[in-house]
């Protein structure tokens, strides 16, 4: 379990104010200058050296993506952005939204940084629409840092940065990283094919890189308390901290900022009061936001929360946020649910996410009720398949995950369904979600 | 560029490097399925039908990769047969067929549908949807294209048509998810190309409304030909069926209409069915009745034995072939008349040497082009196809416009001088300075220009001013006519105008002659022609005929073999697609036959010794589709300006010749786009 003073979010619950002056006291800027003074190189050796990977879901090494961009800047002469995914919109995921609320200071200094070590004097902060009073806090501390000299022309800090917060206009699809610079410029937000990728040909054009909110903020941290602090926590490959959400049927739903690689019980009991109804009572978690397959109960038991042992087990770290479910859970109707969400964010660019998440949608419906067969499930399986890794951006995969999971996991809850209504027997002894 | 060597399914092929994936597949061999690629267009990459395997020294890559999408890397291995692509295009095939209506028998792409095709050969043989389908409402989009939107893929070739090649963004996907809609938001789509639109859907989302469940494509007669609808010598298919002809479809010309084709071309073929002249009239009383072509051509003979050499004339119009246009001349030659004029709306071109009055750089050579000067011309109304060229060629950067006329929206960046031609001689420094530094300087000179009365002076000003930008050298020559007739180019090679002071159309059709022999010439003002006996022989009823006191019916351009010089100068042939109506005749026959009974000889009794005896006379005929290079020293006719600002030559582009102006696609076409009313119109609106 994490030391107290291993926490990188002090104020991640509020108590203190988000400003400068509180955020100054808790060590935020602190030896930014110093940073920045060093070689572009050297801060993303220290990066991956820590072994940080990106926060965002999908855990790609955070040194290696700032190295892709462009090493020397006499080489190119386009300007180099900096492009940090606020739109934190995968159900379940609420880890974004408490640093910008709360601790918007960290995400700054970090964008300094972070804007030095790939020769960028430009971000941009791209913050979900529905986030309004995030949006407010991060425009405050953005002003305050200008104010203080920290940020803009002639900073203090040896390295001049200016930071543009933009709202989005609340698409799920616009926390995919090209979407995100389509919607940035303006466009309607659909994902662009790779190659080229944002580092070689991102933002107007030009070599950008694209960072979630708690990857930047953790950057200054670890320069400052060094690469052996961070990789002295967690599992080899998984280091430092992560912030968790977890949500559903535990008796204190949180946030909660933990070690890597913390046991998933050990998560549940000591920082949110357990399952609902005890242990025995956990019917499924889904580990790392919606898009990733669910977990059964008897995995649950002595899994360890960092990506590689979650991919291990059929799963992802996604996000790290924690869905639990206890037994009154309709898994069938929930997983519904999710398909429903996906089937409404596809952006509808490329054929199989956009027939694709309909389809599996209205089948999951039906098998709601059990009007279904059970040569469907198959089917199903299979039409999950054909999207998974045919499309142009992950959002396919995210859409097929739950319901292969779903599939894997509970086939016998699909099939006894189907039996009973064969039967005619009537639903009304079904499990509902409880909400 | 060099070549990059990749291996597909095992098979070592090389491809330019800056291919795609997809290119290298076609390069050895291989089909791949596609439907939202289109090479001539940016590559979108949704369609996700075109998946293959990729694999590299590191091992196979684990996702399959959209081969349009996907540059080609030195070896590179492509796997395309894997069951794993299969199953990725069986799947795709599926989700595309899920919500698609498969109502093939009574959809109109049908027989030429891509997605037709490729389910037969990708797809499987039974639905495993068993949901509602997707029901999407019909968008409107004008007069010319037809939707029917359920059909609709997505594959958004016709938004990146409309953005990139027609200029006119017009036309998006809205909505997003299943909802996603191609839309015009009820606007018709305002371009001059929107037909190739219908060429770009892959399946039945959008065809062409005038030819909407009139055939099949398997019942259809196709023969190649040209276009004559404006100068640019297109590359047509004519489709007909029987007697009629149902539609017209470009052909491929890389260096003239690339794959597109402007709608008038395509679309005022139903005129050929209308106000045809299909038997001989005679005027009787002041009011035309039918004849018998004995009755109309003694009458011709009469009147051409009775009348004076320095009192006949003829005038040709823009659509005649070179053929009869020879034939006429070689009859008037025979009768001594000298009073003859290709130029029916009077341009001041011509006599001098061929390259001052053709379009010197070529079509496709203004993509070398680096800065151009328009001099009273609207190309996008003129040559559809030489603006969308202009078009391309500004899209990939470094070209700078500039215009002297009435501005006009090119669908690119134009800086337009001003509307006084004087400018030519006294050009602000500023634009001096672009067409002096351009390495390959451009001028276009137009109708607006050229129709003047100073035209000669206008283009000899402009000639000037190219040679002081250097654009007149060995490897360049940037001087350009751009015509609109489809005839003029011939006419003028064959020296179809007024010998030495013989009078020209203008003197003609102001009563200057007791005899006119109109061949097919419809864009003359005939009010002053009441004392004159005029021949008229042609195709349809329209200016021409109502003033004739005979009417010989000739042959439409899909009705005869011909010849046709572009504004380029280059020679293309017509072809006989469906035979003249009723009692026309092709237009050179009856020109012979006039002869033969006056006694000329002409020298040929065929269609080849007609061509031989043309060719002896104007040997540029015989080199057929090549772009000439012709020296050129000078231009024109020195002379003083006259300031007046230049007018726009073409008011409405859909009516501007017999055929067009009988078509009821085109007129509604006018109505849409034609006029300020026009732009408030939704479709719904009355």
């Amino acid at each position: 379990m994490l030391q107290d003073q291993d926490r990188i979010f002090t104020n991640l619950y509020g108590q203190q104010h988000f400003g400068l002056q509180a955020a100054m006291k808790r060590g935020v800027w602190d030896g930014v200058k110093e940073m920045v003074t060093r070689e572009r190189g050297d801060i993303i050796d220290d990066v991956k050296a820590s072994d940080l990977r990106g926060r965002g879901g999908a855990g790609f090494p955070t040194g290696m993506k700032w190295s892709f961009m462009p090493p020397d800047d006499r080489m190119d002469d386009r300007p180099h952005y900096l492009v940090v995914n606020a739109d934190e919109s995968e159900p379940g995921t609420c880890k974004d939204r408490e640093i910008l609320r709360n601790d918007p200071h960290r995400l700054l200094e970090g964008m300094v940084v972070a804007c030095r070590a790939m020769g960028a004097h430009t971000g941009y902060i791209y913050i979900r629409g529905e986030f309004y009073n995030e949006a407010s806090n991060v425009q405050v501390a953005i002003d305050e840092a200008y104010d203080a000299g920290l940020l803009g022309k002639n900073s203090k800090l040896g390295w001049d940065v200016d930071i543009h917060l933009h709202r989005g206009a609340g698409a799920y699809i616009c926390g995919e990283e090209t979407a995100l610079l389509e919607s940035l410029e303006g466009k309607k937000g659909q994902p662009r094919l790779k190659p080229p990728f944002p580092a070689g040909a991102g933002l107007y054009g030009c070599p950008t890189t694209v960072n979630n909110v708690e990857t930047i903020a953790v950057v200054p941290e670890i320069l400052r308390r060094g690469v052996s602090w961070w990789t002295g926590l967690g599992p080899e490959r998984n280091r430092g901290t992560k912030l968790f959400c977890v949500s559903g049927h535990v008796n204190k739903p949180c946030n909660v900022e933990e070690e890597m690689g913390i046991p998933l019980r050990e998560l549940l009991e000591k920082h949110c009061g357990g399952v609902r109804g005890g242990w025995d009572n956990l019917l499924t978690i889904i580990p790392g936001g919606s898009s990733v397959p669910c977990l059964t109960s008897s995995v649950c038991g002595d899994i360890k929360m960092d990506f590689d042992t979650l991919r291990a087990a059929g799963s992802g770290l996604g996000t790290a946020a924690v869905i639990v479910m206890d037994k009154s859970t309709d898994i069938i109707r929930a997983i519904e649910r999710l398909s429903h969400f996906y089937m409404h964010e596809s952006c509808g660019q490329c054929t199989p996410c956009r027939e694709g998440t309909g389809w599996m949608w209205r089948v999951l419906g039906r098998m709601c009720e059990g009007r279904s067969s059970r040569e469907e499930i198959g089917m199903l399986f299979d039409v999950t398949k054909q999207i998974e890794g045919h499309t142009i951006c992950a959002l396919g995969d995210a859409a097929a995950w739950p319901v292969q999971g779903l599939i894997r996991n509970f086939r016998p809850v699909i099939e006894e369904r189907i039996d009973r209504f064969v039967a005619g027997q009537s639903g009304a002894d079904m499990p509902v979600a409880a909400e | 560029m060099s070549d990059i060597t990749v291996k597909v399914d095992g098979v070592e092929v090389a491809v330019p490097a800056g291919s795609n994936v997809l290119q290298a597949c076609e390069a050895a061999g291989v089909e791949v399925p596609r439907f939202c690629y289109h090479d001539r267009l940016s590559v979108a990459g949704n369609c996700r039908m075109c998946l293959v395997q990729l694999e590299n020294e590191r091992g196979m890559a684990p996702k399959p990769a959209a081969s349009c999408a996907t540059p080609v890397a030195p070896g590179l291995m492509i796997h395309t047969k894997t069951e794993a692509v299969q199953k990725a295009r069986k799947g795709v095939m599926e989700f595309l067929l899920i919500n698609h209506p498969l109502d093939c028998p009574i959809c109109d792409q049908g027989g030429e549908c891509d997605l037709q095709d490729q389910a037969m050969a990708y797809g499987m043989d039974r639905t495993r949807y068993q949901e509602n389908k997707r029901a999407v409402t019909e968008k409107y989009m004008g007069p010319i294209v037809k939707t029917i939107m359920t059909r609709c893929i997505q594959c958004t070739r016709c938004v990146r048509f409309a953005t990139e090649v027609a200029g006119v963004e017009e036309i998006g996907l809205v909505q997003r998810g299943e909802h996603a809609e191609i839309s015009t938001l009820e606007k018709a789509i305002n371009s001059e190309l929107s037909g190739n639109l219908i060429d770009v859907c892959p399946v039945g989302a959008l065809t062409s409304r005038p030819y909407a469940f009139h055939a099949r494509p398997w019942e259809l007669r196709k023969t190649p030909s040209v276009d004559v609808f404006d100068a640019v010598g297109s590359n047509i298919r004519i489709d007909t069926r029987g007697k009629e002809v149902l539609r017209v479809q470009p052909r491929l010309h890389e260096d003239v209409n690339e794959e597109w084709l402007a709608d008038k071309a395509r679309y005022a073929v139903d005129g050929l069915k209308r106000q045809r002249l299909d038997r001989p009239y005679v005027r009787e009383d002041g009011k035309l009745r039918p004849a018998s072509w004995d009755e109309a051509l003694g009458l011709v003979l009469d009147k051409l034995k009775s009348t004076q050499a320095d009192k006949i004339g003829a005038i040709v119009g823009d659509q005649v072939e070179a053929e009869s246009m020879f034939a006429l001349g070689s009859l008037m030659n025979g009768l001594g008349v000298k009073n003859l004029d290709c130029r029916q709306d009077g341009a001041k071109v011509g006599g001098g040497e061929r390259g001052a009055y053709l379009f010197n750089t070529g079509i496709a050579g203004l993509e070398e082009a680096d800065a151009i000067l328009l001099v009273g011309t609207n190309p996008r109304w003129e040559a559809p196809l030489i603006n969308a060229r202009m078009r391309k060629r500004f899209l990939k950067g470094g070209l700078t416009v500039m215009g002297i006329g009435q501005p006009h929206d090119l669908t690119y960046e134009v800086d337009w001088l001003g509307d006084s031609p004087a400018l030519l001689s006294a050009m602000p420094q500023e634009a001096l300075d672009v067409l002096k530094a351009a390495k390959n300087p451009v001028v276009i000179l137009g109708g607006d220009a050229l129709t003047r009365n100073d035209g000669a002076e206008i283009a000899h000003a402009a000639f000037q001013l190219l040679k002081l930008a250097d654009g007149l050298r060995d490897d360049w020559n940037g001087f350009n006519v751009l015509h609109t007739a489809a005839s003029r180019v011939a006419g003028l090679d064959m020296g179809f105008v007024p010998g030495e002071g013989a009078q020209d159309t203008a003197a003609m059709i102001a009563g200057g002659v007791d005899l006119l022999y109109l061949l097919a010439a419809d864009e003359v003002d005939t009010s002053a022609l009441s004392d004159t006996f005029v021949v008229y022989q042609g195709h349809h009823g329209d200016r021409g005929a109502h003033a004739a006191d005979v009417i010989l019916p000739g042959a439409a351009y899909t009705e005869k073999n011909g010849t046709y010089v572009s504004t380029e100068g280059r020679v293309q042939f017509g072809r006989l697609a469906v035979f003249p109506p009723g009692d026309a005749r092709e237009d050179w026959t009856i020109i012979r036959a006039l002869a033969g009974q006056l006694g000329v000889d002409l020298g040929f009794d065929s269609l080849i010794e007609l061509r031989q005896k043309m060719i002896e006379a104007v040997p540029s005929l015989a080199v057929a589709d090549t772009l000439p290079v012709e020296s050129l020293t000078s231009v024109g006719i020195a002379g003083l300006i006259d300031g007046q600002a230049l007018s726009a030559a073409i008011d409405n582009y859909y009516m501007t010749d017999p055929i067009s102006r009988a078509s009821k696609t085109m007129a509604e076409c006018s109505q849409v786009f034609g006029t300020s009313e026009a732009e408030k119109a939704t479709g719904t609106h009355g």
